[in-house]
């Protein structure tokens, strides 16, 4: 019974942990620029598949090259680790293409809105021209590929490896992130950009430079998630990024918008809340998160640990 | 020239890029009218497929359908407008996002909406395609006509003057979040009523009519054609929906084309086809006219 109830917990916290990682994606740029990268969700995909790939993945039979693979196969931890580089420079062109002409233009914000959407509905249908929309498990035992057991007994319960290193990568990722954003120069660079970009220009901080800063890291947390994902569970076709996408926009509201330990307080009670869901009911599971965001914006529209902004009246 | 059942299926995409361009008119980006789509057809397909099967239905019956799947939509856009629509412009563009896939969860897994296969045999209005160009087309006809009138009207000014700066029309005494609720509900209830019409058009229903695809489409068609006039989502919903049907090859690159277009159209063509100035033109040709 305490097993059963452990084994949901860490079941909850990992998926609760990723949840984090990409609400913590969109908070980074929501949090410098004021606005949401809709893309988020197709760059989760994207690292899924890169980490795929890197690892010597080969493309099914619908893919525009069935039984194409990339020349090389790396280890899982280098894989994941050039995969979310790979997003994070994937991120900055969407930003080059998807927003910044509009912010030179001075545009309405809310266009970009528009616009990152555009950007994350052409790379996923790209990647699902490119692979397919079949689904791809990874190399069985991607724990064992990463020198690992298969599973760990703890307290009775059997947890998967695979488990535990999302829960730990993703901790650590937000730890460093968040220690990154309070302690270093630069961090604190990136948060005067978030306060007022022309006051931070005027002390001589590179608000372009920072913005771009910002998408790369966005994108590598994106990148990150999507690889632990894929290994954890599958690559259940191109969208899969997308409905993480989501879920992370109702992780943003409950956290509260631009908050950090925001996103992360509401990543892991999401991923929770979730694993607490009767198996009888799982059909439903995929609703909660958007239940939970209609509620949080009926009673408390600023999230859990959101500041109360003001609006200029 | 387009065949017949084509012509049904662009005057629907008309419709649903009306729906999407309401709110946008007064400002809000609104991802909502899949699920309001997918709640009309459900209701349709229900009460079309109750008690012994049958393979046609009488245009009243219709009409009764679409009456209620606009009450119904509509009460649940009051519902879910009412405090969204009070916060910035991001959180119903998130709200909105998250209705969707809440109705298409739900629909995927009610026990009497027939899971992800749907609900099939619903009877046919009309044994001809030229009856749902009527029944379409009329609709379009009307609420071309009622957006036409609404660009001069009180609340389309108030909808434009929003649009502009929300906070200049708050100072003027207008009640900002009764226009958007109400351009929110007009747009929730043509969805809904196109919902009807599609569902026995296509004689089959399921979840997927309303996934966040349709989003990205009906999006598509505003952006194309431009949100300064009612024209604009129209004859961006009628080319678009046409264009992949006519280029059948590009069928995997459908979405690609339309993500193009929302990604590109407000970086190069920040007001789509139909521009402020083509209308003007447009107006001082009519002019002419009338003077000769």
């Amino acid at each position: 019974m305490i097993a059963g109830l452990l084994q949901i917990l860490l079941n909850g916290a990992a998926s609760g942990g990723v949840y984090a990682l990409v609400a913590l994606g969109y908070t980074l740029i929501f949090s410098v620029l004021g606005v949401i990268n809709f893309a988020q969700g197709a760059l989760f995909s994207l690292g899924g598949y890169l980490t795929f790939l890197l690892m010597g993945g080969v493309i099914g039979v619908n893919g525009a090259l069935p039984g194409g693979h990339l020349p090389l196969a790396l280890p899982f931890w280098l894989a994941l680790l050039l995969a979310a580089v790979g997003t994070g420079v994937a991120a900055l062109l969407v930003e080059r293409i998807a927003f910044a002409p509009l912010r030179r233009r001075g545009a309405e914000p809310l266009l970009s809105l528009i616009t990152s959407l555009g950007a994350g509905v052409v790379l996923v249908n790209l990647l699902q021209i490119l692979m397919g929309a079949e689904g791809y498990a990874f190399p069985q035992g991607a724990a064992a590929l990463a020198g690992l057991p298969e599973a760990l007994l703890i307290g009775g319960a059997r947890i998967r490896t695979v488990q535990l290193a999302l829960l730990l990568i993703s901790a650590v990722a937000v730890a460093a992130l968040t220690l990154w954003l309070e302690r270093s120069r630069s961090g604190q660079a990136m948060r005067a950009v978030a306060e007022d970009p022309t006051a931070a220009t005027l002390v001589g901080i590179n608000s372009a430079a920072m913005v771009r800063l910002a998408f790369l890291l966005s994108g590598m947390l994106a990148g990150l998630g999507g690889g632990l994902i894929g290994v954890s569970v599958s690559l259940a076709g191109p969208y899969f990024g997308i409905s993480y996408g989501l879920k992370g926009l109702a992780v943003l509201v409950l956290g509260g918008l631009g908050s950090v330990p925001g996103a992360i307080a509401g990543g892991l009670l999401m991923g929770l809340a979730e694993a607490l869901i009767p198996s009888e009911a799982s059909g439903w599971r995929d609703a909660l998160a958007f239940a939970v965001l209609f509620a949080v914006l009926v009673v408390r529209p600023s999230g859990l640990l959101g500041r109360r902004v003001l609006e200029k009246v | 020239m387009p065949d017949n059942a084509l012509l049904v299926q662009m005057i629907l995409g008309a419709l649903l890029g009306l729906s999407v361009y309401l709110p946008m008119a007064a400002g809000q980006l609104s991802l909502a009218t899949p699920a309001f789509y997918a709640i009309g057809g459900t209701l349709a397909a229900l009460m079309a497929t109750q008690g012994a099967p049958q393979a046609t239905i009488s245009l009243g019956a219709v009409l009764w359908e679409m009456l209620l799947a606009g009450a119904l939509t509509a009460t649940l856009a009051v519902l879910v407008g009412l405090p969204v629509l009070r916060l910035r412009g991001i959180y119903l563009a998130i709200a909105t996002i998250a209705l969707v896939e809440i109705v298409r969860v739900a629909i995927l897994n009610l026990p009497f909406t027939g899971g992800a296969t749907g609900i099939f045999g619903i009877p046919q209005p009309f044994n001809h395609p030229m009856g749902y160009i009527a029944l379409s087309g009329g609709l379009l006809a009307l609420c071309g006509w009622g957006a036409q009138r609404l660009e001069s009207s009180r609340l389309g000014r108030a909808m434009a003057a929003i649009r502009d700066d929300e906070l200049a029309t708050r100072c003027m005494g207008i009640n900002t979040t009764r226009v958007k609720l109400t351009a929110f509900v007009a747009s929730a209830v043509l969805a809904g009523v196109t919902g009807v019409i599609a569902a026995h058009y296509l004689n089959t229903w399921n979840a997927r009519q309303g996934s966040f695809d349709v989003a990205i489409t009906t999006l598509a068609f505003v952006i194309l054609g431009g949100s300064r006039s009612w024209l604009g989502p129209v004859l961006g919903g009628l080319l678009l929906t046409a264009l992949p049907e006519l280029l059948r090859p590009v069928g995997d690159l459908r979405l690609v084309l339309f993500g193009l277009v929302i990604l590109l159209g407000p970086v190069f063509f920040p007001q789509g086809l139909i521009t402020p100035t083509l209308l003007e033109q447009l107006g001082r040709l009519q002019l002419r006219r009338l003077k000769r």
